[in-house]
């Protein structure tokens, strides 16, 4: 299955829940390390999308 | 005239006050004129004064605890627009104005227009807490109504590009002010609902005059930001400037920057909220990797003192002996069957024909190293004679068969 592109706003809010599923201490060992990679590769992404991200401005033109 | 229908003055001056104060024309009501005969008490602070218009005067009182918040310097001649109700003085029956609010009158119409309008919309609920709208948390378009050019557009850019960049901003130019501003903001405004997906919009204007500000005073803008369903902040004039518009927006913005930032989340905070979060991480997996090692522990250590090592041990050991002692028979087996070789090799060997040869006896063989056999001798047979040391030929003479001798003698026997 490939992997949805998310926004900036997923990215964060999967983070999010990485730590909150680690914290809450409610699954096994292997399902904890797979958690924590998402975690850390949603971080990288927000990281990345935050250092690539460029001021875009558009102009709308109505019709006078 | 009779004395007993008389009332006394208190009577009538009461009586007067109370009609008055039940006239609910004479409420809320707004005054315009000149003023005249203005005196400051002190130290009450109250203003004494008159209104007055080409034809007639009215007196005006105004109490210190309205009076402090006039901004302005009141002077006779000033034209002014009164707000508050009229009311008789009991004491000295006179009647005048109870002044709440006051304001020069240079804007008068236009200030009246305003404070009406207000009410009209605060009435109808268009100011209400409830309807105020939250500010999305990560905007991916940012719309903003303002001019083309100008400080509004400059300060949002330069803010967001500092901020956050990620946000793309999409500017529907208007005019802000003069007769075409109120519709082009309207305009505006119903664009980005309809036809347009940004989740925050800012509403703005530099600085100016009251007159400047107009259209952003407008109903029908109060009313299109009332109606938007994209969260709506407003940024007109500068820190103390207040439209109609400040008032019916989501929320209101001091200046266009801090509008910027109230549209827009900070990336240095959020830099900073993904560094504590992967810190968190990393510390929560380091932790739970510490937990299952210390039950793996733990694990192995009760494992421990069942004496699982020490079975093993004990029995590594006996496997040991054992196999020492399988090692020693079949060593001791090996050297029994070693010897009992080494008996038979011996008998073997003293039956060999080298053996029998150092024993003395020969071996006559012929040409192809076979034996030959008694009953095929002849004389002048040419044969080899095997001894120990060597071979050699011979021819044989005087052979005779069993029975026979030299001379047909019997042979003796052996």
């Amino acid at each position: 299955m490939a992997k949805k592109k998310m926004n900036f706003e997923e990215y964060l809010k999967e983070l999010e829940q990485s730590v909150e599923t680690l914290e809450s201490g409610s699954a096994s060992l292997e399902e904890m390390l797979k958690v924590y990679e998402k975690g850390i590769e949603a971080s990288k992404k927000c990281r990345e999308i935050l250092e690539k991200a460029k001021q875009k401005i558009t102009i709308c033109e109505s019709k006078k | 005239m009779s004395s007993n229908q008389a009332v006394t003055v208190s009577q009538l001056n009461s009586y007067i006050k109370a009609t008055f104060e039940q006239d609910i024309n004479l409420r809320n009501l707004y005054v315009c004129g000149e003023i005249s005969n203005f005196k400051r008490h002190s130290p009450s602070g109250h203003l004494y004064f008159s209104l007055k218009d080409s034809k007639s005067l009215v007196r005006a009182v105004m109490f210190a605890g309205q009076a402090k918040n006039i901004q302005f310097d009141i002077k006779d001649g000033m034209n002014v627009v009164v707000f508050g109700r009229v009311s008789c003085y009991e004491a000295s029956g006179q009647y005048q104005i109870y002044v709440e609010k006051i304001q020069p009158d240079g804007i008068g119409s236009v200030y009246l227009a305003f404070e009406q309008l207000k009410t009209k919309l605060m009435e109808e609920g268009l100011f209400d807490l409830e309807l105020k709208k939250p500010i999305p948390r990560y905007p991916r378009k940012l719309g903003v109504v303002t001019s083309r050019t100008g400080a509004v557009i400059h300060d949002i850019k330069t803010v967001s590009a500092k901020r956050y960049p990620l946000c793309e901003i999409v500017l529907y130019p208007t005019e802000v002010q003069g007769e075409k501003a109120e519709n082009e903001i309207v305009n505006a405004i119903e664009y980005f609902n309809q036809k347009s997906d940004v989740d925050v919009i800012i509403v703005g204007r530099g600085g100016g005059s009251i007159e400047d500000l107009w259209a952003f005073n407008k109903e029908s803008v109060a009313r299109a930001i009332a109606a938007s369903r994209i969260p709506i902040i407003s940024a007109v004039g500068h820190e103390t400037d207040f439209t109609i518009c400040d008032f019916v927006a989501d929320v209101r913005a001091a200046t266009p920057s801090a509008a910027a930032e109230i549209a827009l989340p900070d990336a240095g905070n959020i830099k900073t909220m993904i560094d504590d979060r992967v810190n968190r991480c990393d510390i929560l997996i380091q932790s739970i990797i510490s937990d299952y090692t210390h039950i793996l522990q733990a694990s192995l250590d009760d494992l421990h003192l069942c004496g699982i090592e020490a079975q093993i041990d004990l029995n590594l050991v006996k496997v040991k002996n054992l196999r020492d002692r399988l090692k020693q028979l079949c060593s001791m087996r090996f050297n029994d069957c070693h010897h009992r070789y080494e008996v038979f090799e011996r008998q073997l060997r003293l039956c060999s024909e080298e053996s029998i040869l150092r024993r003395g006896f020969s071996r006559i063989i012929s040409d192809d190293n076979k034996s030959v056999e008694y009953e095929n001798i002849k004389d002048n047979m040419k044969v080899r004679v095997k001894m120990s040391g060597g071979i050699f030929e011979c021819i044989l003479t005087n052979v005779k068969k069993d029975g026979e001798t030299d001379n047909g003698k019997e042979k003796d026997e052996f």
